[in-house]
């Protein structure tokens, strides 16, 4: 990224260094880069409706929130419980419906094992349903099912079986076809093949998938409650809305906490898989 | 012709793949899950009356939605253009935040566990809290709009690609890094000579894909003002103009798959 | 037993692996196929049992024609024809003991496949197996913990699981040392006998063919071009199947490798007693 100081280049040149530059060796291509990065700039923030005489109060404003931030406040942590364990619960249970449902999404999605036509579909559902961000759907089942709990949940079932499905799918694709016919050779059933030649290759992995994708929703269920679909994050929404930023902060805090302990889970678990 | 088996009588005919103590502890893993997911369920305050006609409700709302309102397209160029500008300011951003915090979050290259300690912590803050949620904050500090979404999308980011640039930093050949310090350089010439270089392709990389996560992520950053088709998005969705969100959709469909194409074709030239 | 007629396979693309084989084997004895590679060894045995689906012809196994069976029948089918395979494929991370019952999956239900719930003569007699290919007291292994040549071992004990009315096996030692793949030829050799199943092996070591068979057939470009004793593989025949090349090494050997065999066992110990194949065919005791 920096131009490379001569005198260092030559000290380098007598000791074990090997790696040469991986980008824009050429200084030409290197001024390239920055005049075009300088244009977009120029053209990118021209373009963007930014109010600079609002946007130049942020740091008095920053100052002020976070002075009304100090000190945390946790009084009222029936509101918080509440909101924390609703959102635990739809992280518990859209995995567990998540990771039962997208076995079969996901077998569906393996070529390998597939009719054409249906793995077809299947991967168009999980494209699908992958591009299109959690709150969006968050919000499209907030209009079909109405406000609260029961909209988060189904929109982290869907992101849990589309993320897990697509791993299922890989690895299947991905598995020893070898010991799949061995086992066929034996007069094998196809849901006796998927006991004894899939299962056992794709089930470490599997369950690592589905540790993380509980994280994953623990974390993603903060959020679905921005548009109404239950969990803190509709808590946390309506203290911003009301100034009410001790209160957020104490959410935050809870928030960071329950993400990290989360993620310590997780890894323990996935490293215990090995 | 087939003898089968010359059965002797003296080989086990009793064979389970787990003892008794490992069924139990099986067992009791899976009845863990099992009430977990259930306590779960039960404890939802959900009415499940609406559950029942969501099917319904969701093919009336697909009918709705055709045919898209191709007239809206010119209306959500704009738009789209600023998401696509909110993500790639704020992965900037981002990347100029990340590098040092990397540096003061790695083992090999902090001063001392003060500043580790100060680096990890920035870093999972960061990390824990979604990017939504940020936007919530900075619209707070910086009104609507997207500079709110710039800040929020960077603030974001910078926890991922530190974790991720800090992770290859505590890999770098120490080697190297000796071997410069015997030059008698400065511990800021030792990073910058020393140990960037070695570490600017997981730089790239990292940020060319969380570019390509934030072009998704800054798609709903609307949905609380911060900027882009999310305020159109939502607005559209609340004044229930179905034909207008699909377009819209279809849009997002669109810019998402080509961004996620985009960084792939060049992370691979990367490595 | 098996009869073969016309057999023809057509890979999609045009080339034809198979080009009219027919064969008959009668008896129960081991016959080798040789062929240098692309020869169309393993397609011949991926047809008899359709993991390969033949374009023409005909497979009868004991009567019953296999290439029109419906999928149900085709799977039944299947569970009376082991396969022995080069890279051993078993399930690596399932135990000795499960691979090696797989054997039985055509057998038993779904539920006592999923709890490993298997019938009691069928675990003896996966013990007893595990027992006759020298690996007692390892099924609760996994399989990936297991040498090359101790994979092999379970291989057989699994095809053999099944109760074969015949075996197929394709290039079993290919992936092991010379030793070790003397001792997997000649455990093949002696349990195809003991139970009396015809095998087919795919083998392109015309040393070790000639040694632990007791008939050979050469496939050369999808046709049949020898069926014969392993006596008769003269050099004007490998010519024919091979090309021109200098045999009297590669012939010899076979008379080094039998004498080196005797106290060749290191891995695992086959039965000592038994005489080695080669003497078994010359002294007749088990033709018929
Ligand atoms: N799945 C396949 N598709 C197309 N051609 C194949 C396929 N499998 C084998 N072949 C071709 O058929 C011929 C015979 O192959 P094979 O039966 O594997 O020979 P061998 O086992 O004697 O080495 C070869 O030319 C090979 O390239
Ligand atoms: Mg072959």
């Amino acid at each position: 990224m920096s131009p490379t100081p001569t005198t260092a280049t030559t000290a380098l040149d007598r000791t074990t260094w090997s790696r040469p530059p991986v980008f824009f060796t050429h200084p030409a291509a290197r001024y390239g880069f920055w005049f075009a990065l300088a244009a977009y700039l120029v053209w990118s923030t021209g373009t963007l409706n930014i109010d600079w005489a609002r946007t130049a109060q942020g740091l008095p404003r920053a100052g002020d929130m976070l002075a009304r931030m100090f000190p945390p406040d946790f009084s009222r942590s029936e509101l918080l419980i509440k909101g924390v364990l609703e959102s635990l619960q739809m992280a518990f249970a859209a995995s567990f419906i998540g990771m039962i449902l997208a076995i079969t999404l996901g077998l569906a999605a393996a070529s390998n094992l597939a009719p054409r036509p249906v793995y077809l579909v299947a991967r168009s559902l999980i494209v699908l349903s992958r591009t299109f961000h959690e709150v969006i759907i968050a919000i499209f089942f907030v209009k079909i099912v109405g406000f609260g709990p029961l909209a988060g949940l189904l929109t982290l079932i869907v992101a849990s079986v589309s993320f897990i499905s697509k791993m299922i799918a890989e690895d299947i694709e991905n598995m020893n076809m070898g010991q799949v016919e061995a086992v066929r050779a034996t007069g094998a059933s196809f849901p006796k093949l998927l006991l004894y030649a899939v299962q056992p290759q794709i089930l470490p992995r599997y369950l690592g998938v589905c540790i993380y994708r509980l994280d994953a929703n623990i974390r993603h269920s903060t959020v679905v409650g921005i548009v109404g679909a239950g969990g803190i994050g509709m808590t946390l929404s309506a203290t911003f809305k009301r100034y009410d930023y001790d209160f957020s902060l104490a959410i935050l805090l809870t928030i960071i906490a329950l993400v990290f302990i989360g993620e310590v889970f997780s890894t323990w678990v996935r490293s215990r898989l090995r | 012709m087939n003898t089968g088996a010359q059965s002797s009588g003296s080989y086990p005919d009793i064979w389970r793949r787990f003892s008794p103590a490992e069924s139990v502890v099986r067992t009791l893993w899976l009845m863990l899950i099992v009430f977990t997911a259930i306590w779960s369920l039960r404890n939802l305050d959900i009415t499940w009356e609406y559950f029942l006609d969501a099917h319904i409700q969701a093919g009336d709302l697909l009918t709705r939605m055709f045919p898209p309102d191709w007239g809206h397209t010119g209306q959500i160029l704009d738009p789209l253009l600023e998401t696509i500008h909110i993500a790639t300011l704020g992965t900037i951003v981002s990347f100029a935040i990340a590098i040092p915090l990397a540096f003061l979050s790695a083992r090999n290259t902090t001063p001392n566990w003060l500043t580790w300690f100060i680096g990890r912590f920035f870093l999972v803050s960061s990390r824990s809290i979604n990017t939504i949620v940020w936007a919530l904050v900075f619209v707070a500090i910086f009104g609507p709009g997207a500079m709110a979404g710039i800040w929020a999308i960077a603030f974001r980011s910078i926890g991922f690609m530190g974790k991720l640039i800090a992770e290859a930093i505590e890999e770098v050949d120490e080697g190297t890094i000796e071997a410069i310090e015997a030059t008698g350089a400065s511990r800021l010439k030792v990073l910058l000579i020393g140990v960037l270089p070695q570490v600017m392709p997981v730089i790239y990389g990292t940020t060319i894909y969380r570019w390509d996560i934030n072009i998704r992520e800054s798609t709903v950053l609307g949905f609380v003002g911060a900027g882009g088709i999310g305020i159109e998005l939502y607005s559209s969705i609340n004044l229930f103009r179905w034909p207008e969100v699909a377009v819209m959709l279809i849009a997002v469909l669109l810019v998402v798959i080509v961004s996620e194409f985009v960084s792939a074709t060049a992370r691979q030239k990367i490595t | 037993m098996l009869k073969i007629s016309d057999l023809v396979k057509e890979y999609p693309g045009g080339l034809r692996a198979l080009d009219g084989i027919s064969l008959t084997v009668s008896e129960p004895q081991v016959v080798a196929v040789i062929g240098s590679s692309g020869a169309g060894k393993s397609t011949l045995i991926r047809c008899i049992n359709r993991l390969v689906e033949p374009t023409s012809g005909s497979v009868r196994l004991d009567g019953e024609e296999l290439t029109t069976l419906s999928r149900r029948a085709l799977r039944r089918a299947r569970s009376h024809i082991g396969m022995i395979f080069q890279e051993y494929n078993l399930v690596e991370r399932l135990t000795v003991m499960e691979n090696v019952l797989s054997g039985r999956l055509g057998s038993v239900s779904l539920w006592q496949a999923f709890r490993r719930n298997y019938p009691s003569e069928d675990v003896s007699a996966a013990f007893e197996l595990l027992d006759r290919v020298g690996l007692k007291g390892r099924h609760d292994d996994r399989a990936d913990a297991l040498s090359g040549g101790q994979r092999q071992r379970v291989g057989i004990a699994r095809a053999l699981m099944q109760k074969p009315k015949l075996l197929l096996v394709d290039e079993p030692t290919a992936s092991l040392d010379p030793k070790t793949s003397r001792q997997i030829m000649r455990l093949i050799y002696e349990l195809a006998h003991e139970r009396g199943t015809p095998a087919l092996v795919n083998i392109h070591d015309v040393a070790l063919a000639q040694a632990s068979a007791d008939r050979v057939i050469a496939l050369s470009d999808g046709t049949q071009v020898f069926d014969g004793t392993p006596e008769g593989l003269s050099p004007e025949v490998l010519n024919d199947i091979y090309g021109e090349e200098d045999w009297s090494a590669t012939i010899r050997k076979v008379d080094d490798d039998d004498n080196g065999d005797e106290n060749g066992d290191t891995e695992a110990p086959v039965e000592k007693s038994k005489p080695a194949p080669r003497d078994i065919v010359r002294n007749g005791a088990v033709a018929e």
